[in-house]
């Protein structure tokens, strides 16, 4: 691919096949969530469990097909870049509810 | 500019140069999309922790109304997709189809903000404001600091395609170009992780 070499991301920017393909999986990864949140017929833990795997799914597709993410760019320092603050993420995030649970449940 | 002087004293040849100058600004641009992605994280954070605490106020499924939403979600995703094409004629030298792209890709993004906007006001008119519960404080927060990061990215992309028109696609244009694409994928992210924790999740 031409794109590659003078684009200046220094990463692969993909083709319409990729992008279309991201597209189509972003849509029906939308619809069945948002499908077995309105129809009601699940138990509450088999639609959270749906939902945020449709979700995780779909982060994943959008990295990987529109912002081209993978191992090898800038010789894997946007790949570690983006670990680090999953890390950094799951610290904050994790461990801010973990403590204000502890909290609530002590202060009841 | 202080790269252009420090990779002007390296031995690579010209081209090589100025696409180490544009890799070095694009990644440069990742990083600070990671310390955004810490600062959503955290309004994540604090939107769990606080929406139960609804104060005799609304609850999310009294307020929020899904199908609106899915339109909104359905806006900002085929505005990344344009975005996509745009690049893609970029990466062919295709000056006038980018500019073509950025406007749909600009009026697709209006349209999402402005329809968050026509939601928020809304609730902000029956009282259900940011200063109504700590569960409304929080969604005001999340969601608003996400909408003004998508008025922002219009306010770029308006930007790139005046350049774009004016200066062509350069050395020093697709770059900027690059940057923006990776802001507004991102921004399809979050909304993304939005949609289903605060909406999906609010309504069960």
């Amino acid at each position: 691919m031409s794109g590659s070499h003078n684009a200046p991301g220094g990463a692969s920017h993909g083709s319409v096949k990729s992008y279309v393909a991201g597209l189509i999986l972003s849509i029906v990864l939308t619809v069945i969530p948002f499908g077995v949140v309105m129809s009601g017929g699940f138990s509450t833990s088999t639609t959270v469990v749906t939902i945020l795997i449709m979700a995780v799914l779909q982060v994943l597709v959008q990295l990987v097909m529109f912002m081209h993410l993978d191992t090898k760019s800038e010789d894997g320092w946007n790949f570690n870049a983006i670990i680090f603050a999953g890390i950094i993420l799951v610290l904050i995030v994790g461990g801010s509810i973990w403590i204000m649970h502890n909290l609530m449940l002590n202060m009841m | 500019m202080a790269t252009d002087t420090l990779t002007n004293h390296s031995a690579h040849a010209p081209e090589h140069e100025h696409h180490d100058t544009g890799a070095i600004k694009v990644f440069g641009f990742w990083i600070y999309l990671m310390s955004d992605l810490i600062i959503f994280g955290s309004l994540f954070a604090a939107y769990a922790v606080l929406s139960p605490n609804t104060a005799g106020g609304p609850t999310p499924e009294e307020i929020f109304e899904l199908p609106f939403v899915l339109v909104e979600t359905f806006l900002l995703l085929f505005s990344s997709f344009t975005y996509g094409m745009a690049v893609l004629a970029m990466n062919d030298d295709r000056t006038e189809q980018v500019r073509n792209w950025l406007v749909i890709t600009f009026l697709l993004g209006a349209g999402f903000v402005g329809m968050e906007i026509y939601e928020f006001h809304n609730l902000v008119v029956e009282g259900f404001g940011p200063d109504r519960s700590a569960f409304l404080s929080s969604f005001f927060t999340l969601v608003g600091t996400h909408g003004t990061h998508v008025t922002f990215g219009l306010i770029w992309i308006l930007v790139m395609i005046f350049q774009v028109s004016t200066k062509g696609l350069t050395d020093v244009t697709r770059p900027r170009i690059m940057c923006l694409s990776l802001f507004w994928h991102f921004l399809d992210i979050v909304w993304i992780c939005v949609f289903t924790i605060v909406y999906l999740m609010g309504v069960l």
